[in-house]
């Protein structure tokens, strides 16, 4: 993992000083609050329905014990015992005070941790797959260039002030984890004819109010050519995206009306002015942060105490079943951790459950965690034979939900309960749909099958992307849930289908209920998961469940 | 034509608690909705929220609600202003918090 260096704590503590004078003169009344407003978000600030919340960056989703304890420490001495992990790999804290914001920020910079980017119109967190350097499939592991990229656009002068905000995914993997098409910009690892390793870069993905796949920019930009590349699009874009309405502002617009073939050649234009000022330095730099991510030492040794404890205890079985992944190294397995207990709010850890991770990370699994996007924490490196001691560690901790994938496992936005932008609630709908499943015990039998809710239009849970997405609006003065189906977050990334009008909030859950039990009425076998059943017979046996009395109409 | 004037609070959120507030008949903020002024005058209402405004060091990002009179006083008439002045679904945090604290010190 990346150690921060002389210059890196200077400039944080530095940072930190600076935003700490700035509260001071907020609270003496030196600065208004429109002065004040852009620098506290700039700081990860935000004034929310019923307090304060501060964003914290988990750069790339990626963080030690130290690290994870340092994040139970603001939970249980700033805030209300818990925090939140975001669709963005950041972790958010509902009710700090303005006063402490500046004392949080300080701990936080003890463990090189911090709050910049997580908000305003600038470059946010860098996030990449969650199994990085673990996973099986990967070409080479993203986060050295997501490291690489954070130390570009912190505090980039030409980066800070943007006509809106600018979201970069990287992977180096064949299947997509990080939903690198629904990102501003994003970084594909890959290997050209000649086995070289260079990036694939998409360009002008995005959900909101104007959800648009991402498409590829550029098939292979050089390893030494990349920095300079991600500049030029983002200075393209930069002097040309809209101003003139923050709902035009994305690059998404911006590819959308010039087109494609406008913006490569512009960024090309761009790229032969920008290029040769980068001297070599950010390869330099690199290479230096290369070093810092070399894989762990990875024990040998047999699997057998995985494999007695996978015959003959079937609650560590169906964990071991839905919970771990394929890991690059022999004998090894990346674990899941499901912050998705059903009922519980999907993200949400407390103080001792976060300690307790940083504690089983440290014991177990080489001091790593990880943040999912799927609002998750990952285990990436477990030798098998710890997995039964882990389990018992975290069914101790009630974090040993079997649900990775399945009905239960929901994205959802912190919504009207926090959101002072939401339009309806998120959480209550993915506690009440996560219950009623497991009331109903079908969720192993539905599968794979990935729910995500969003609070309002701007989509910060995924909505667009989900199996099946809800999106939660208010229609005159009533919450109303409109359903989409199809939608597709991974390497064959698609925006999910409107199923007509939306469901009150006590009709989405039977809603949910009746396109399951359509979908188990339709699929050819207990293989064909929910999105290939989609695929195969389309929107009509949905719609007919789901309005019955118009059906009628119709006929 | 113009949509005929319905009754406000104006509410706003604390710089310093960052918790929601709402602007009494004497000029001053309190946290309970029930003892914010009910403005039946739409010149009226505009004159307080600038009055509100002008309290910048107090009351941060200020505006009119809804409302409607209850018995208590007044009410919210939208579900946001319902979760304002309770607090999250999720968890018994927010002002729903402070008045279990009330309750169970009587």
């Amino acid at each position: 993992m990346y150690k921060y260096n002389d210059f890196d704590s200077a400039f944080l503590a530095e940072r930190n000083r600076q935003f700490r004078t700035q509260v001071e003169r907020r609270i003496d009344g030196a600065l208004t609050e429109d002065e004040f407003k852009p620098l506290r978000l700039m700081n990860g600030l935000y004034l929310q329905l019923h307090a304060y919340m501060l964003r914290v960056a988990i750069p790339y989703g990626t963080l030690n014990p130290n690290q994870m304890r340092a994040l139970a420490l603001l939970a249980a001495k700033w805030d209300k015992g818990y925090g939140h992990f975001t669709t963005r790999q950041n972790i958010q804290y509902n009710w700090p005070k303005l006063k402490d914001v500046p004392d949080m920020l300080d701990a936080l910079a003890e463990v090189s941790l911090h709050a910049i980017q997580t908000s305003g119109n600038t470059i946010r967190n860098v996030t990449a797959d969650h199994f990085a350097g673990a996973a099986a499939d990967e070409i080479e592991d993203p986060r050295p260039i997501a490291e690489l990229i954070r130390q570009w656009s912190t505090d980039h002068p030409e980066f800070q002030f943007m006509g809106r905000k600018f979201k970069i995914a990287v992977s180096g993997a064949s299947n997509d984890r990080a939903v690198l098409k629904a990102h501003d910009l994003a970084v594909q690892i890959v290997k050209n004819d000649e086995g070289e390793v260079g990036y694939q870069v998409l360009v002008g993905g995005g959900l909101g109010r104007t959800p648009m796949i991402g498409k590829v920019l550029n098939e292979f930009v050089a390893a030494d050519d990349l920095l300079p590349y991600i500049e030029s699009v983002i200075s393209v874009w930069n002097q040309l995206g809209r101003r003139d309405n923050k709902y035009k502002a994305r690059i998404k617009i911006t590819v959308h009306e010039l087109g494609l073939e406008k913006i490569r050649e512009l960024t090309e234009e761009r790229f032969a002015q920008v290029r040769p000022t980068f001297g070599g330095a950010d390869q330099a730099l690199f290479q230096d942060i290369q070093r810092h991510f070399a894989a762990p030492e990875f024990r040998d040794g047999g699997t057998e105490g995985f494999d007695a404890a996978y015959d003959s205890d079937p609650v560590f079985r169906a964990w071991a079943d839905t919970n771990l992944a394929a890991h690059k190294a022999p004998g090894h397995a990346i674990v899941t951790i499901s912050t998705k207990k059903h009922g519980a709010t999907p993200g949400d850890a407390t103080a001792e459950q976060m300690r307790e991770m940083a504690d089983i990370a440290e014991e177990f699994a080489y001091g790593e965690l990880r943040i999912s996007h799927e609002q998750n924490v990952i285990l990436p490196h477990v030798h098998k034979n710890d997995l039964p001691a882990i389990h018992a560690r975290l069914k101790a901790a009630d974090l040993a939900t079997a649900n990775i994938g399945l009905i239960s496992d929901i994205i959802a936005c912190p919504g009207m309960d926090y959101c002072a932008l939401a339009t309806a609630r998120s959480i209550p709908v993915a506690q009440e749909i996560a219950t009623r499943f497991e009331d109903l015990k079908m969720e192993h039998d539905v599968g794979h099958l990935q729910i995500k809710i969003s609070g309002c239009i701007n989509a910060c849970g995924h909505h667009h992307v989900g199996h099946i997405g809800i999106l939660g609006l208010d229609r005159a003065g009533v919450e109303n849930y409109q359903i989409t189906l199809g939608g597709d977050a991974t390497e064959t990334a698609a925006i999910g289908t409107r199923t007509g009008p939306g469901f009150a909030y006590d009709e989405i859950v039977p809603a949910v209920e009746r396109i399951v039990a359509t979908y188990l009425e339709q699929r050819e076998s207990a293989e064909e998961e929910f999105l290939q059943t989609y695929r195969r017979v389309g929107m009509e046996p949905f719609k007919a469940a789901l309005y019955p009395a118009s059906e009628k109409k119709v006929a | 034509m113009a949509r005929a004037f319905t009754p406000k609070v104006v509410t706003a959120n604390d710089l310093l608690e960052g918790d929601v507030i709402y602007l009494t008949a004497a000029n001053t903020w309190t946290r309970e909705l029930h003892a914010a002024e009910l403005i039946t005058d739409e010149a009226e209402a505009q004159l307080r929220l600038l009055e509100a405004q002008s309290q910048p060091q107090i009351a941060v990002g200020a505006y009119l609600a809804d409302a409607k009179p209850g018995e208590q006083g007044p009410e919210p008439t939208h579900f946001r202003e319902e979760f304002r002045r309770t607090g999250p679904s999720n968890y018994a945090h927010g002002k729903q918090e402070a008045k279990l604290e009330a309750t169970a010190d009587v």
